[in-house]
């Protein structure tokens, strides 16, 4: 049995401790937000969060992930509730096919996290390993950058200072 | 009494009772389909087929069904704007429903089954119309989004008359109830209103009434300066779901009972199993069955992964076809040779030919030639292809995201040998679509494996099986040969190239030039052809823009003055190709190592120019920035139309600079993307899009961002290199021998 904390939820799992985390969201635990595309850490569809950072769970053995908190997109915002880049991709009208979202958002959401205010160059290296074959590149830029800009308030800053 | 009005040319209108009171509204076009097929099927100006229905419900809310996928294009957003508008309807009391893959949905027996419930159609309604549609639509598979359709056939013939029918039919029953004439109702934010008498009502109030009332034949549609909803700007009803994975596309489809199967398709293309060992496969974990299809073999297990392990264990030993030495180097050799030949014993096949372009070369001050040649490309999409099915009692269910549920069903009931009522379709988002979920072959297989091991199975390729077996964008040459005067003028222009499939007009030119002569040559290889974004137009758009480009440079001409001179009878091109130039400040002087390059393209009724900047550095090209203009007649949703010409740009710019399926001992070398490669965020340029509403007829959104971008860059790069790239993709060509080192290294 191997013991997988997902969402905040604890689950054992009768699984082979080489699949990938990938399989055990999507067929185990029926978390299909996140998707398959490449299954080499290609593309970036598969995002998720291990302990905050962003990692492929095509590639990661559920062994790996085992020891900590995975979280999906499905844990992200909320009904009614979303997350700032989830509003941010719907103000921007970034999706199109959609496909590779769930992946993009997760990253986007591991970037500013550790990094609230990142510069071009810093979504530039977070963003690359996301693939959208729907190009919608131009816009996930804009969203990024404009939860930046309102994470960003400089009266507080004044004020904290 | 319901009734029906005959509609000539367009399409044919009908109403009828919804089983809960309310109004239904039929419209039926004649198809504009690119398919082939369909054309034997409509044969007379009596046989249409029923594509929007619009229902008005007694809460009145408004539901349009629309008869298009929603691959990413916005296509049913922007459809149901139009109804709406149309309509005078509140955009909120608005809803889409995508058309179920039934036969019956193009008739009116779909009225009966799925807009009216158990309702019975009146008498007098039935024979008229099951006799004109069935012949159609009970042969008929086809029901597909591409074509860039969506918006300028289904659209402007379907949803918007739909949404006027309706307008009248309500208005008028409102005019009789009230005693007042219908000229002096208003219909607006879902509500009828008479100033006058103060009379007001919901469209629900009258639904029921106007659905006795035979539509005009030809309903008046609103003109530019009436819209409230078209060419506003519009959420998108998709996105929300697509931000929270809540999103369900084909490969989330979840059957009780299913299990999962991978498969390996024949590395060599028409090659079949001869053998295979399954011992070691069986024994693995998880491991249900092993399926030979023929052409496939495919291991079905409790989870995806299992399968995917056992099927790396199973030995297959596979037929010889007689290709298993073909490379990429070898077809092209045959396109050129095949060519040549074909052009000097005269078996080519004109798509033009005006003037007299023999007489023009002998007079020429100086000829022109170029040979150009264009590589095989996958579709790709983020969503590898993929179907679940079950077959039971001889029926079978399919789930999938397509481009064509009424193609899948047929598809699957001819492969299972069941009649297609048998046969149902659910349709998911398309995770990508781009022309490949067009076909039908993975449908077929899952149906195919889920019969043979008696369990629903879904079915997922793996990448590598995605890019190996498309249904590919072909490989084309194209040479060229062209005449200019003294003054740098074309007097002549001839072309002649191989794989010759749609838009007819694709290898055509805007320009003003007499003596034409374009054709084809016959040259067949064993890979096979799939649609790919904007079809024909993505190697052609190339080939012509870049072939003028060089003809500026023969003539010493400016490339976008060249150009522009040739077009004073064709002002809508004139009037794009000015507006990219002077938002891309054409004309300004560019520092070492980078280019300005301009391209025209005209697809799928709009007309595209594209200028891109580029930086080429230490041989690396950048794309920095790409300014569009698209004339598109009108732009129902802005931002979508936008939208689609920046995603357009970068599936073309991804081809144009890396995408290269080579061939080698008769199968596909590329797998994944590490080696059949995308544009990412860090590489991807500043696209600006500036539109022009011309008010000319309606046209496409999906594919005309696509074909312009190649010849663009391709020009910039000549500008930034002065290397000439006549090949696809550019990441093949060494531009470091022009790089000059920055003076402070010398």
């Amino acid at each position: 049995m191997i013991t997988l904390k997902v969402n905040g939820e604890v689950h054992q799992l009768d699984v082979d401790p080489n699949m990938p985390l990938l399989w055990a969201l999507r067929e185990n635990l029926q978390l299909t937000g996140t998707k398959f595309g490449c299954g080499m850490a290609q593309c970036g569809a598969c995002t998720v969060h291990l302990n905050g950072q962003a990692i492929r769970s095509c590639v990661t053995p559920i062994s790996v992930a085992t020891s900590g908190e995975i979280t999906t997109i499905e844990a992200i915002g909320a009904e009614g509730d979303l997350h700032p880049v989830q509003e941010a991709w719907i103000d921007h009208q970034v999706p199109q096919c959609g496909y590779c979202q769930s992946g993009q958002i997760m990253s986007a959401v591991a970037l500013l996290d550790n990094n609230p205010n990142p510069d071009e160059a810093a979504i530039d290296q977070a963003m690359a390993g996301n693939i959208c074959r729907c190009g919608m590149y131009g816009r996930i830029k804009k969203a990024i950058q404009s939860v930046g800009v309102q994470s960003f308030d400089p009266a507080q800053e004044v004020q904290d200072a | 009494m319901p009734s029906l009005g005959k509609w000539t040319r367009r399409g044919l209108i009908t109403t009828g009772v919804l089983a809960t009171g309310g109004l239904a509204i039929g419209v039926a076009l004649r198809p504009g389909h690119r398919a082939p097929e369909l054309a034997r099927f409509v044969t007379s100006e009596e046989e249409h087929l029923v594509n929007v229905w619009v229902k008005i419900a007694p809460d009145n809310t408004i539901t349009a069904i629309v008869p298009h996928s929603e691959m990413g294009q916005g296509a049913q957003t922007a459809l149901t704007q139009m109804l709406a508008d149309e309509m005078g309807a509140r955009w909120d009391d608005v809803t889409f429903i995508e058309a179920p893959a039934i036969d019956e949905y193009a008739n009116w027996a779909l009225g009966k089954g799925f807009i009216l419930g158990p309702a019975d159609i009146p008498e007098a309604l039935v024979p008229t119309v099951d006799g004109l549609f069935l012949q159609v639509a009970k042969t008929m598979n086809l029901q597909i989004t591409g074509g860039s359709m969506s918006i300028r056939s289904t659209g402007v013939y379907g949803m918007r008359v739909a949404g006027a029918a309706a307008r009248e039919v309500l208005v008028e029953a409102a005019a009789n109830a009230w005693g007042v004439p219908p000229g002096e109702i208003v219909a607006k934010n879902s509500e009828l209103i008479h100033e006058a008498t103060r009379n007001r009502s919901e469209f629900a109030g009258f639904a029921e009434a106007a659905a006795q009332i035979a539509p005009s034949s030809s309903p008046r549609l609103k003109t530019p300066e009436e819209f409230t909803i078209m060419g506003k700007h519009v959420e998108r009803l998709d996105i929300p779901a697509k931000v929270d994975g809540t999103a369900m596309f084909g490969i989330d489809a979840v059957v009780p009972e299913m299990k999962h199967a991978a498969i390996l398709g024949a590395p060599v293309f028409g090659a079949v199993v001869v053998s295979m060992d399954t011992d070691a496969a069986i024994k693995q974990p998880g491991v249900l069955g092993i399926v030979n299809l023929g052409d496939a073999i495919a291991v079905v297990a409790d989870g995806y992964w299992q399968a995917e392990q056992a099927l790396k264990a199973v030995q297959v030993e596979w037929s010889q076809t007689g290709n298993e030495h073909l490379n990429s180097d070898e077809i092209f050799a045959k396109f050129d040779a095949d060519i040549a030949a074909a052009w000097e014993s005269g078996t080519t096949t004109d798509d033009v030919n005006t003037g007299d372009v023999v007489t023009a070369m002998g007079a020429a001050d100086n000829l022109v030639e170029a040979r150009y040649r264009v590589p095989y490309l996958a579709h790709s999409c983020m969503e590898p292809m993929n179907a679940t099915a079950k077959v039971e009692n001889g029926r079978c269910e399919v789930w999938l995201g397509t481009q064509n549920p009424l193609g899948a069903k047929h598809e699957v009931a001819q492969a299972l040998e069941i009649e297609p009522p048998r046969v149902r379709i659910h349709q998911h988002f398309l995770g990508g679509g781009f022309g490949r979920r067009a076909t039908h072959d993975v449908a077929i297989q899952a149906a195919r494996i889920a019969k043979e091991v008696g369990v629903p199975v879904k079915l997922i390729w793996s990448r590598e099986e995605d890019v190996r077996h498309d249904r590919y964008r072909p490989a084309v040459a194209s040479h060229f040969k062209a005449a200019l005067d003294e003054s740098g003028q074309i007097t002549a222009w001839e072309n002649v190239f191989n794989e010759k499939h749609e838009p007819d007009e694709a290898p055509t030119i805007p320009y003003a030039v007499a003596n034409q002569r374009i054709h084809f040559a016959d040259s067949s290889t064993h890979v096979p052809f799939g649609a790919w974004r904007s079809v024909d137009h993505s190697q052609h758009g190339f080939f012509t823009e870049s072939f003028v480009d060089e003809l500026a440079i023969a003539a010493d001409k400016d490339p976008y003055e060249y150009r522009r001179d040739m077009l004073s009878h064709k002002p809508r091109h004139l009037a794009v190709l000015t507006k990219a130039a002077v938002e891309a400040n054409w004309g300004e002087v560019l520092t070492e190592g980078r280019g300005r390059g301009i391209s025209l393209q005209e697809s799928f009724g709009s007309i595209v120019a594209q200028v891109v900047d580029v930086t080429v550095e230490k041989g690396q090209v950048k794309v920095d920035r790409v300014v569009c203009a698209i004339d598109p007649g009108f732009a129902v949703s802005p931002d979508g139309l936008t939208a689609q010409m920046e995603s357009g740009i970068i599936y073309g710019l991804s081809a144009a600079l890396y995408g290269d399926i080579q061939i080698q001992n008769g199968a596909v070398v590329q797998g994944n993307f590490h080696d059949y490669r995308s544009v990412r965020l860090n590489e991807a340029p500043v696209i600006e899009t500036h539109i022009i509403n011309s008010h000319a007829p309606w046209g496409g959104a999906g594919e005309p961002g696509t074909p312009g971008i190649a010849p663009a860059l391709a020009n910039a790069v000549y500008q930034a290199t002065g290397t000439r790239v006549r090949q696809l993709p550019i990441s093949n060509y060494d531009f470091t021998y022009r790089v000059v080192e920055p003076e402070e290294v010398i």
